[in-house]
């Protein structure tokens, strides 16, 4: 195997490593938002249970919630097409 | 090459060779297809208010579904009646995003606008400016940063560092945010149903029943990404009347 390894263009363990940065850079920045966005509309959904007469302006809050929380992770989405190998 | 699928690299795209023009000011289907979102919105209203009838129809219906809309989910619920002077530029805004992402969508077009960072930044810079003057007009241009930086209710401690960071929120935090959320998700949109796309192709080439499945799924993802065009176009407006909101009543 170390054999093969070695054989192997340098630049093309370069693209590689570039791929696999790309997916963890991602795949880290969705964490967070993902369970925050899971947040705001439970809660949001609860809200809007309890209280229907209040759904519009709760609906309203829920958007920007999520828009704020949202962010996090659509800059590592783009931080992960910077990355260049 | 992921499992014998060969999918295009992210620059074939979005970009789009120059079809006439020099080097700064060159117009590709980009520029094209964003001076039509122009005509077409202003064709829109036009049309819309040109021979206005007590019961409308056709286009008049369109136009003013789309003006209730934004007067009664985005202003009056973020502002509120007084918002009503700001009523024009935010309907403008929203009319325009939606169409500028909508061509994301139209057979052989297929290029949302927004998927190049150049418009939502541009849109970004111009709300920063809006909101800003706002709160200087309404504030005070000492009284506008202060009423942002200070917060009352926070220990003396830490009140240094919260001043900074509202200061990088309102001159940088916010515009990058609004800019890198549109484009992104636009972006993020257009790769999904480009690879759906590629997929189904590889597929119905092998064999044709194969590719039922993932054509199932672009037709569905197609309608999820029409929402995510009024989604964004929507939560673009309504930060955008937030933060105007926040320029005309500071926090007590």
């Amino acid at each position: 195997m170390l054999h093969t390894l070695a054989q192997q263009d340098p630049g093309e363990l370069e693209a590689g490593l570039t791929a696999v940065g790309r997916g963890i850079v991602y795949g880290g920045a969705a964490i967070g938002p993902g369970i925050g966005i899971g947040l705001v509309v439970g809660n949001a959904i609860t809200a809007m249970a309890r209280q229907p007469e209040a759904a519009g302006m709760v609906r309203t809050t829920m958007f920007l919630g999520i828009a704020f929380t949202e962010a996090l992770a659509l800059f590592g989405f783009v931080l992960s097409f910077i990355i260049s190998g | 090459m992921i499992l014998g699928l060969e999918f295009p690299p992210v620059s074939h795209v979005v970009e789009w060779p120059t079809l006439f023009g020099g080097d700064v000011f060159g117009v590709n289907k980009v520029v094209l297809l964003m001076w039509l979102s122009v005509a077409i919105v202003i064709g829109l209203f036009y049309a819309g208010t040109r021979r206005p009838k007590l019961v409308p129809t056709g286009v008049q219906n369109v136009a003013e579904s789309t003006v209730e809309f934004v007067d009664e989910q985005i202003v009056l619920q973020t502002i509120g009646p007084e918002g009503r002077g700001y009523m024009p530029f935010l309907l403008t805004l929203f009319t325009f995003i939606f169409i500028c992402n909508v061509w994301e969508l139209i057979p052989l077009v297929q290029m949302p606008v927004n998927a190049r960072i150049a418009l939502p930044m541009f849109m970004a810079i111009v709300v920063w400016f809006v909101y800003i003057i706002v709160g200087i007009k309404n504030q005070g241009p000492i009284g506008y940063f202060k009423n942002t930086m200070i917060i009352p209710g926070v220990p003396k401690a830490i009140l240094p560092l919260v001043a900074v960071i509202e200061l990088a929120t309102i001159l940088i935090t916010r515009p990058l945010s609004l800019a890198v959320r549109l484009f992104a998700n636009m972006l993020a949109g257009h790769l999904l149903l480009v690879s759906f796309a590629v997929i189904t192709q590889a597929l119905f080439v092998s064999t044709i029943l194969g590719g039922a499945l993932p054509l199932a799924l672009l037709v569905f993802l197609m309608a999820f990404e029409l929402l995510v065009a009024f989604l964004q176009a929507y939560i673009f407006t309504i930060l955008a009347a937030v933060y105007i909101d926040s320029s005309l009543h500071p926090a007590h």
